[in-house]
């Protein structure tokens, strides 16, 4: 199975790198950002008995990884579906 | 029964299990040899996956690493950084190596970049990125051996070598991926168990997880108690303390990050799912079993961390712990060289402090202390922490087990990552492509049984080098390979000449830095310039210069693509397909 026209294959493409850049953004802010440059000023946030930027470190960027991973797998069936390029 | 005799019966149970599952699984075509068939199921792959790559140094050396070299705080660098990886891999690499359908890493890069030359080079880098990363797992293989089961490390370097070459050898891919999976179960539970136990004890939460954000018997947080008690003795703040500068942990976690993407061993095990759509789900169940691990591991490193202190100074009593009242585990692993006393002061405690900051040396004064006495090894907050926590003969035998499932599953995956290698790319894709199926498949059995044979003589001999390789594996494989594979699938305009150039340049750039810093080959006295001093590069550390080597392959290879031939119709078309989701069963039978 393959796209129908020229068209769906170019805008099938560019809708999957839009989604990616989106989750890759998120990916950024929640490791690099939270985690590291803006660490410090999370750290003054306390909760529970974390600090913010140490519970993104060490725990948050984690869960968030493995949220947009299920996430891009779930959206990316969907896009292909609707592209009917779902196929075997 | 005694530790000993639980251990071998442990142990012996899961070495019989890997056997076993060996002579269930033996690969009968290359297709199983190389990719397990291709039909394995994506949380069946994730698991072995996450075996694959979780190594030795994962398992033993990490919570130590985050804990005690890292100061806590700059132990994150290998949190996110070995983790943040799988969410490149799933949206930028895993689908469309899938749906390219082949067996190995250099054939895409030797079709995508139209050239024998091209490939070459991938295996080059593949090569140099695998073995370095292999030596570590031979090492950690003989390490627990000789900790657990008292045979000698090379003993049980050979033993370890044996079960990997019966399933691997026979098996191939189809061999590893069950073992793999039976090695992570028996990992997980290692690791787990004692930290659930250690959890409970100090925060009475069973989840590791939560009990690092929980409280202490006496209602203060663990996190805040441990800052005080490390600043108290002149160690950097738990949680905030910088060990890294921030543009270092920057770098650092890129380059962990993108050499995880472009490690072959890890990516070849995405090619034996079925579809485009499973390699994708299954690059998220991997970091499902690898998180479980990754998560747990920072509670481990601050409890341990916690416990340690407070062995040695209890907070009831204020009092250094009297070498002659120690707990006999400290004396168990004082007899393998990993706790290390020495009373400076003669006064027959232990003190164990930082020397080096102004604040240790305060509290020195005030005490009378004579320097800090107890050397700690890493290593000891994972293998000691069943004893610390008073947890039953068969919880340490089982770490035993765990850190050697650990080492080997990691070991087998880098081995067939090296002799798919040669066999399929060197032997049958350029020197002998008129090679049949059946020889291909014996030539992959004898690489792989070349392969075990240089790991074990590396692993029996350890080049000075070998402490750091498994960090400079990740550089390796950040400059070389993952951009060429990148840009493969992301660029139709970059060419072969460009491939070839960034990856060559990309590689010697890191090697270069890491040379530099190190030795010509590791080899201390080939140093050059000198001058220079070391993290000349705005302060930048060997072990994280993998980012700025793909970023140097990059540019490299955009300018040299901009003065050589553009790319051929037939390869962009390749590049368009391998976009397309579907029609992965045709691609797959070549």
């Amino acid at each position: 199975m393959a796209f129908k026209s020229e068209d769906d294959a170019k805008a099938y493409w560019s809708e999957n790198v839009s989604l990616m850049i989106k989750l890759m953004v998120i990916w950024f802010v929640v490791s690099f950002g939270c985690g590291i440059l803006l660490a410090d000023v999370l750290n003054t946030i306390q909760i529970g008995g974390y600090k913010l930027g140490f519970w993104f470190a060490q725990q948050g960027s984690i869960y968030a990884f493995l949220i947009l991973i299920f996430y891009y797998a779930k959206a990316m069936g969907k896009l292909d579906a609707k592209y009917g390029v779902d196929g075997e | 029964m005694d530790l000993q005799t639980i251990t071998y019966i442990v142990v012996g149970f899961t070495f019989a299990l890997y056997i076993g599952i060996a002579i269930w699984a033996k690969a009968g075509s290359t297709k199983e040899f190389y990719v397990a068939g291709g039909g394995i199921n994506p949380v069946a792959n994730g698991m072995a996956t996450a075996a694959d790559w979780m190594s030795a140094a994962s398992f033993i050396s990490m919570a130590g690493l985050i804990a005690m070299s890292y100061g806590g705080n700059g132990g994150s660098v290998f949190l996110m950084g070995w983790t943040g990886g799988y969410v490149i891999l799933a949206m930028l690499l895993a689908p469309y190596l899938r749906k390219f359908g082949k067996f190995t890493v250099p054939e895409f890069i030797g079709d995508r970049y139209y050239s024998n030359t091209a490939r070459v080079v991938a295996v080059v880098c593949l090569i140099i990125v695998s073995v370095t990363y292999v030596i570590g797992q031979m090492k950690g293989v003989g390490v627990a051996f000789s900790r657990f089961l008292e045979v000698d490390y090379d003993t049980g370097l050979y033993i370890g070598m044996t079960i990997v070459f019966i399933y691997a050898v026979f098996g191939g891919m189809k061999g590893i991926t069950y073992t793999q999976i039976a090695q992570y179960c028996v990992l997980i539970l290692a690791y787990t168990i004692p930290a659930i136990f250690i959890s409970l004890q100090l925060t009475g939460n069973p989840l590791p997880q939560l009990g690092l954000g929980g409280s202490l018997a006496d209602g203060t947080p663990l996190l805040v108690r441990l800052d005080q008690v490390v600043t108290d003795l002149g160690f950097a703040n738990y949680t905030t303390g910088p060990r890294l500068s921030t543009l270092n942990m920057f770098v650092y976690t890129m380059s962990l990050m993108i050499g995880t993407a472009g490690l072959p061993h890890v990516i070849i095990r995405f090619f034996t799912v079925p579809t485009v759509k499973d390699a994708r789900s299954s690059a998220g169940w991997a970091l499902v079993f690898i998180a479980i691990l990754y998560t747990t591991a920072p509670a481990v490193a601050a409890m341990a961390r916690l416990n340690l202190h407070e062995t040695i100074q209890p907070a009831a009593t204020g009092e250094n712990l009297a070498y002659a009242d120690a707990p006999a585990w400290f004396s168990n692993w004082e007899k393998t060289g990993l706790l290390k006393f020495e009373d400076k002061n003669g006064d027959g405690k232990i003190q164990y402090y930082n020397d080096k900051s102004a604040a240790g040396q305060a509290l020195a004064a005030e005490k009378g202390w004579a320097g800090n006495e107890l050397k700690v090894d890493n290593d000891i907050l994972v293998l000691a922490n069943p004893e610390i926590a008073q947890l039953p003969n068969w919880v340490i035998a089982l770490v035993a087990a765990g850190g050697l499932a650990a080492a080997l599953s990691t070991a087998a995956g880098l081995l067939l990552a090296i002799s798919s290698s040669i066999s399929h790319d060197l032997m049958k894709g350029v020197f002998r492509p008129d090679l049949d199926e059946k020889s291909e498949l014996m030539y992959s059995r004898i690489a792989m049984a070349g392969a075990i044979m240089v790991a074990g003589y590396l692993g029996l001999n350890p080049p000075g080098f070998a402490a750091g390789t498994v960090a400079l594996a990740f550089g390796l494989a950040a400059s070389s390979i993952f951009p060429a594979l990148m840009m493969g699938i992301f660029s139709k305009r970059i060419n072969k000449e460009g491939a070839i150039a960034g990856m060559i340049a990309g590689i010697v750039v890191t090697l270069f830095y890491v040379f530099q810093h190190k030795g010509f080959l590791f080899v201390g006295d080939w140093k050059y310039l000198e001058s220079l001093g070391s993290n000349w590069f705005f302060g930048i550390e060997a072990n994280a210069f993998g980012a700025v080597g793909a970023v140097v392959n990059f540019i490299v290879a955009n300018i040299v693509t901009g003065m050589t031939k553009p790319v051929p119709q037939d390869v962009q078309d390749m590049v368009e397909h391998i976009r397309v989701p579907s029609g992965v069963a045709a691609a797959q039978d070549h």
